[in-house]
């Protein structure tokens, strides 16, 4: 069985192929050089004029936990707001969703409808992984894939109190890996959800954690350290101190430092990029914080764009969140310590076009966006749903392709805030190669999935098509085609076949000795037993839907 | 191996001994060892877990009508129930993960109401978190560093046997924290499991159920600074309350218990919300966090799992013949109460315990406890395994945060309720 798939437009940038038209082969799911004559060609599909593309993935989206069944809990309001568009959001168009809170299935679905193959839930507490891969397993079409988020742990802050020598981090690190099935390592606010249960309200990088005596700068340069050494190669992804606070781009830029050399992801960079010039004293910093990243080539960074609308933000930082909570919106949030392993705050918000901040936060993600030369280091999200649902993708898109559509959006705010934005200044547009570079081929590469993300031989056969128009919102909503593992799913724009994906995970070699010392703080400090923590892989896979992927890591390098 | 050897000595040593999983409460302890003799014993477990593991499966042929069938004809009968009705109500729903994603596939095929069978409490702690949110903690946490527990209106140990041995009485911890003081305010039941190991006994401020609104309005009125023109509240002194407030505020990390399931008094959901805001007030300048305790039977883990699956938790129904199919959701119209009168069919669902249907009119499927005995046979019977003894499954705490695997600890010829429900489903296709 050999699928063709003729004459589409390939935008490939991992294979350099800017708009080349050529056919595409497919066999058993995966792409294969032109076959000889003499094999049959059993389908062909025709793609003259289309543009083809990988399938998308999501670096950064909060498909999967407790977060965020706690905010369908919360929010059961939200379930009906899909029915109708939001009249506060005039900026968005009516394929802008603003349901903040889909189901599993709906999520699957709407990933696939706009041509993601994958999405990666970024902030798994290692005690609730069980539920984010129950709900992982429950979304179809897409593959998937978590980060474990560490470094608000006890038993990591233990070790590191101690002075414990980074061979038994690194131990504790790919345990926790192997034993949550995790692709990737996550920290959050460093120190600072733990002390916000000492009653800390606030950690600064080089702030002391109250009981621990150790910085968030000593958290961020162990864990990234042990991520090194493991050869694991999805950098540590950090969700910086200061969380949404006026003045964290100091923060942010001493976090860049602190990284010394090492990879490192900042997320929702956005939410860490604000000064405090200005009669409100709230700013924009994309300047300095797009500068950091053009000149630190260790570093990355995903941006987390808010777009206008309801939402809810979900996130581990329940110090940072029982914070914003006083600006929920509707007025209602749950904020919880979680297990000795960290903590989380949903807080329901709802970003208006005309309030001064929201306005500038909107237009600073786009400046960051505009502003990192190399789009193989900065990543298009929304951090879903925290900026907003990742079905406004296309939207954001646009306003990536489009100066006029994003500087008629930028003429709509806040006029506050449009003083104090140098958006219009920026005359830079995305081109589609550099959109796959962003939404493809970077993200593939910077998790280590070396088999997606691109269209060349031996890849899996994820691809988007789209019909090539000049509204970049409509075409991206709406895909003429989508390819899962070779087979059709998706035929204009709506799903023709459900299919269930794979669950990637990193498993780097670690010393098993590890597991005694755990045995023994499990059995006096936990609730659980350490054998009920980790999670078997027949665990994903027992319905016959999931699967692991081992994803193939660099060498150990300690 | 295990944690506590002094539990082995008590069994014969030839007999083979099962870390287990126990569902039979909200605490999910999976410290038990449970032996797979002819005779199962627990050690480590409550009376509770007892009970659960002890129990036999005397029930084991479907039947109709009362009269025993082969699992097919039950089935079949079943399905033509579902096939013919407009309205079913799934009710009791008291399974695991694993078989609430069978039901939920069932309700979605049949346009089904679904409603568990505690809803009665959850709703009160759900309407109160629906409204304001809550700030809650986890049985680590609470292990490791309460130094004040205040239970409002429960003495706990009767829902949760082990609370206060496992997470109160523990001589480890991880903050080198001072046993923590016990406070009952309003409980009703065996405040005596407050007494701590070494002698302290609990504080416990007396109070009716139903005078628990305006003693926490009292507190609430008090944690806002504001002076109450009163010298006591519902019988209870203002001293007395003033003392508890003081208590909470000088914690370092004070827990707040409290539990739906015995606040049985109109509007329970507003006295709910009075805990969760003086817990949010508190907050501001020192840690007090709200533990929940729930009514067990599953309700953790199926109304997680329909909140992943539908949006929404129970008292939701799906809506086959609306707008291509969709879930819609409402805590009064759906309970079981109202739908009894309106539904045309009752699939009833318990597999932890042999609880019975309530009585209706409408056609009844009951499928679940093998030990269920009925007073009124229901047209359709299918005994299944129960999940954590006959078979493996998946299950939430009572904190939602932790999700455990239950095991299979005896062999058993009785399907599961998922076979038996995707039986059913394929006969509907």
């Amino acid at each position: 069985m050999i699928t063709q798939l003729k004459n589409g437009k390939l935008y490939d940038p991992t294979n350099g192929k800017d708009g080349v038209v050529q056919d595409i082969y497919i066999r058993g799911g995966r792409i294969i050089a032109k076959p000889s004559s003499t094999e049959e060609i059993s389908h062909t599909v025709d793609l003259s004029g289309k543009v083809v593309m990988a399938g998308a993935i999501d670096m950064h989206s909060h498909i999967g936990g407790g977060k965020i069944n706690i905010a369908r809990m919360m929010l059961p309001e939200f379930q009906e707001s899909r029915r109708y568009s939001e009249p506060e959001a005039h900026i968005c168009s009516p394929n802008c969703s603003h349901h903040a809170t889909p189901s599993t299935t709906e999520t699957g679905f709407r990933y696939i409808e706009m041509g993601y193959t994958a999405a990666f839930e970024p902030a798994m507490m290692p005690i609730n992984a069980r539920q984010a891969h129950l709900e992982m397993a429950d979304t179809p079409m897409i593959d998937k894939g978590g980060y474990a988020m560490l470094g608000n742990d006890d038993y990591f802050l233990r070790l590191l109190a101690a002075g414990k020598d980074q061979k038994a981090i690194n131990d504790y690190v790919a345990w926790t890996l192997h034993a949550t099935q995790a692709i990737g390592i996550k920290v959050v606010n460093a120190g600072g959800i733990s002390a916000f249960k000492f009653n800390q309200r606030k950690l600064d990088l080089d702030e002391a954690h109250s009981y621990y005596q150790v910085s968030a700068r000593d958290i961020l340069k162990s864990l990234s350290r042990a991520v090194y050494d493991l050869g694991i190669a999805k950098p540590l992804h950090v969700h910086c101190n200061n969380l949404g606070a006026a003045g964290n781009f100091e923060t942010t830029l001493k976090t860049i430092e602190a990284a010394d050399g090492l990879p490192m992801h900042l997320t929702h960079i956005q939410f860490h990029s604000y000064g405090t010039e200005g009669d409100r004293k709230f700013s924009s910093a994309a300047a300095e914080i797009a500068q950091a990243i053009n000149n630190h080539k260790n570093i990355s960074a995903d941006v987390g764009q808010i777009l206008f609308g309801q939402t809810v933000t979900a996130s581990g930082d329940s110090m940072m969140q029982q914070i914003n909570a006083k600006h929920a919106n509707p007025k209602k949030s749950v904020i919880m310590d979680i297990e000795c392993d960290a903590g989380c705050g949903v807080v329901p918000f709802k970003y208006r076009d005309q309030n001064f901040v929201n306005a500038l936060q909107w237009a600073i993600g786009l400046e960051i966006f505009l502003s990192v030369n190399d789009p193989w280091r900065i990543f298009l999200t929304t951090d879903h749903p925290n900026g907003a649902p990742f079905t406004s993708y296309p939207h954001l898109i646009r306003l990536l392709m489009d100066k006029s559509f994003r500087n008629e959006a930028f003429a709509k705010l806040n006029l506050d805030a449009q003083a104090m934005s140098n958006l219009k200044s920026l005359a830079r547009e995305y081109s589609l190669y550099e959109i796959a570079i962003m939404t493809r081929a970077g993200p593939a590469k910077l998790i280590g999935m070396h088999d997606r993300g691109h269209l060349g031989v031996g890849a899996g056969a994820d691809i988007a098509v789209y019909n090539e128009q000049e509204d970049r919102e409509v075409m991206f909503s709406k895909p003429a085609y989508v390819f899962k593992d070779g087979e059709m799913v998706v035929q204009a724009g709506k799903v023709v076949k459900v299919t269930w994906g794979a669950t990637y995970t990193a498993k780097p070699e670690f010393d098993i000795g590890v597991e005694q010392d755990l045995k023994q703080y499990f059995d006096r400090y936990h609730t659980i037993q350490l054998a009920n923590f980790k999670i078997d892989a027949t665990e994903i896979s027992q319905d016959g839907r999931g699967r692991i992927i081992v994803s193939k890591q660099h060498p150990i390098r300690s | 191996m295990w944690q506590n050897p002094t539990a082995m000595n008590i069994l014969d040593d030839s007999v083979q001994l099962i870390s287990a999983t126990c569902p039979a409460c909200g605490l999910l302890c999976d410290d038990l060892l449970v032996s797979n003799s002819t005779r199962i014993s627990v050690k480590n477990g409550c009376q509770k877990s007892q009970i659960f593991f002890t129990q036999a499966a005397s029930n084991t042929s479907p039947s109709m009508f009362g009269v025993d069938c082969d699992l097919d004809l039950a089935v079949k009968a079943a399905a033509k129930i579902l096939h013919v009705s407009n309205h079913p109500l799934f009710a009791g729903l008291g399974t695991e993960v694993q078989g609430m994603r069978s039901v939920m596939a069932l309700a979605e095929k049949t346009g089904a109401t679904l409603d568990h069978m505690h809803s009665e409490s959850t709703v009160r702690n759900t309407l109160a978190m629906q409204n304001s949110g809550w700030q809650t903690t986890t049985l680590t946490e609470v292990k490791n560093r309460a130094d004040l527990i205040v239970a409002i209106g429960t003495d706990i140990v009767t829902s949760h046997p082990r609370f206060f041995e496992k997470l109160v009485w523990n001589a480890d911890n991880l903050f080198n924290k001072t046993t923590p003081e016990v406070i009952f305010l309003g409980a009703t039941g065996n405040t005596s499991a407050g007494i701590s190991p070494d002698g302290h006994t609990p504080t416990v401020v007396a109070a009716e159920t139903q005078d628990l609104p305006a003693i926490m309005s009292a507190l609430n009125a008090m944690a806002h600074n504001k002076k109450l023109d009163a010298h006591e509240i519902a019988g209870v002194r203002l001293t007395e309350l003033k003392a508890v407030l003081e208590k909470i505020k000088a914690a370092k990390y004070a827990v707040i218990v409290w539990s739906a399931g015995c606040l049985k008094i109109t509007h329970a959901e507003l006295t709910v919300q009075s805990i969760t805001q003086l817990i949010a007030t508190l907050n501001e300048n020192t840690r007090v966090t709200g533990l929940p305790l729930n009514s067990g039977d599953g309700d953790s883990s199926i109304n997680n799992t329909s909140a992943w699956l539908s949006g929404y938790p129970t008292r939701n129904r799906f809506n086959v013949h609306q707008r291509g199919g969709e879930f819609s959701y409402d805590t009064y119209h759906f309970s079981t109460q109202q739908q009894l009168n309106n539904c045309d069919a009752l699939l009833w669902i318990s597999t932890f315990n042999a609880y019975t249907p309530p009585s209706g009119v409408a056609p009844t499927i009951v499928i679940g406890h093998p030990d269920m005995q009925f007073t009124q046979a229901p047209d359709v019977f299918i005994p299944v395994g129960i999940p954590g003894l006959d078979h493996a499954g998946t299950m939430f705490r009572m904190d939602s945060s932790v999700a455990l695997p239950l095991k299979s600890l005896r062999k058993q010829a009785l399907p599961t309720l998922s076979d038996v429900l995707r039986q059913i489903e394929t006969l509907l296709a």
